[in-house]
């Protein structure tokens, strides 16, 4: 399955976390998901949310503005709405 | 109960809810962790758009909270539904437009949904008696558990030695022995128990998490319902109270100036929405204009704008105006004096 690009460019933290857990929320374990965003907070926090729910970061491309974040869903279920 | 009772901790970033939710795992509980983004919650990244506040740690403090606990954390956007919260408080405001003890009611109300949907049994908070004084009183602490319809299943653990018994408390599935008895405005109790369990650098906001406490905020916001004639608002329109600087010449329009280049990038997303201005002949910031501008006030905008760039000391200065529909004007002004800008035009 090709990864999913997510948009969450101009959009500050936590939107990029919370778009991104939706979007994962969908997803099935191994899917791959890229998120590109433009709030360097997402540096720290999604690879933070990222270890308390057991999703592996697999790259983070860091451009002039933009930020990619590329993310293999985990194993662990996905509690919550 | 036989299987393992299962709690949802609603967690600020602050100390006291880290400390409640380690309270009731100690106790054998399985707890994950709920944070509520409403759109007014400060954190360290809408500061660090600013050269000045790029020391200050970057992290997401509930994120932290929950790193820190070994849990899961939920981030719940609730910025629609909390609408009503902020603009019709049951129990009015605090000191600003903070409807704390209606916000409290509303996030316990959330948790409440949350637990019902997920098969978890009850609810922890970091309250503590008599620590705020809108939302965390001896006489408020029992209508958060009754408005939220939480009841019994709302447990504070750093003061429920101060409350009634709790559900989880009757049924045994937790020791109210090794729950705490903390009352009052003092940090000392936490503080202790936060080495007790050995956690540092923990979040210390001095202000609050919420920018509806702070003065600047509130003005900007009740500026922005008075000239809209309703008191209503959309996401954009809180973040961007959170940037730059705004200065209100008329009541038909404002202008939201960047102050350096981490605002002027963040605002350059609002370009498409906004008429907004931009120096040409010298470096200077991006403005937004905000209402509806005749010829006249785009003139005076391009002239305030120009009297934060690089040339306002020049004789004139060049700025591209661009129009919603894509056109581009250009304008040759002379930048405001700052001393002809009156005062109250500074939202």
């Amino acid at each position: 399955m090709d990864p999913v690009t997510l948009d969450a460019r101009n959009l500050l933290c936590p939107m990029p976390v919370i778009r991104m857990q939706d979007t994962v929320r969908k997803l099935q374990p191994g899917d791959v998901i890229k998120v590109v965003c433009t709030d360097p907070g997402v540096l720290h926090d999604i690879p933070a949310w990222c270890r308390v729910h057991g999703h592996e970061v697999c790259d983070i491309d860091e451009q002039e503005y933009e930020i990619t974040i590329t993310v293999r869903v985990g194993p662990g279920s996905q509690t919550g709405a | 109960m036989s299987k393992q009772p299962k709690a949802v901790a609603l967690i600020s970033g602050g100390l006291d809810s880290l400390l409640a939710a380690r309270v009731v795992m100690e106790q054998g509980v399985h707890v994950e962790g709920i944070n509520f983004f409403t759109g007014f919650c400060v954190e360290g990244h809408t500061h660090a758009l600013r050269k000045k506040d790029r020391q200050r740690p970057k992290r997401n403090n509930a994120l932290w909270s929950a790193e820190q606990l070994g849990i899961k954390l939920h981030i719940v956007d609730i910025i629609e539904e909390y609408k009503d919260v902020v603009i019709n408080p049951k129990h009015g405001y605090g000191s600003n437009l903070n409807p704390c003890l209606d916000c409290k009611i509303f996030m316990v109300n959330k948790a409440r949904e949350w637990i019902d949907a997920n098969g978890f049994d009850f609810i922890i908070t970091g309250e503590v008696v008599g620590q705020r004084p809108m939302s965390q009183r001896k006489d408020t602490l029992p209508v958060v558990a009754r408005d939220s319809g939480a009841g019994d299943r709302l447990v504070r653990p750093l003061c429920a030695r101060n409350l009634p018994p709790t559900l989880p408390e009757i049924e045994g599935w937790l020791d109210r022995g090794r729950l705490y008895g903390f009352n009052g405005r003092s940090r000392k109790p936490q503080m202790a128990l936060a080495r007790q369990f050995g956690f540092e650098d923990y979040a210390q906001p001095a202000g609050g998490c919420c920018f509806l406490t702070d003065k600047q905020y509130a003005v900007k916001l009740a500026d922005l319902w008075n000239t809209r004639g309703k008191r209503d608002y959309d996401f954009d329109d809180i973040m961007l109270l959170k940037v730059g600087r705004h200065l209100r010449p008329g009541t038909n329009f404002k202008l939201i100036v960047g102050r350096e280049e981490g605002e002027n990038r963040f605002l350059e997303g609002y370009r498409k929405r906004f008429i907004n201005i931009i120096p040409t002949s010298h470096t200077g910031p991006l403005a937004l204009i905000d209402g509806d501008p005749d010829a006249d006030d785009i003139e005076l905008a391009a002239r305030l704008t120009a009297r934060f760039s690089q040339g306002r000391d020049a004789g004139r200065v060049t700025v591209a105006v661009k129009q919603l529909d894509g056109m581009t004007q250009t304008l040759d002004v002379i930048p405001m004096p700052s001393d002809e800008i009156p005062e109250d035009w500074y939202v």
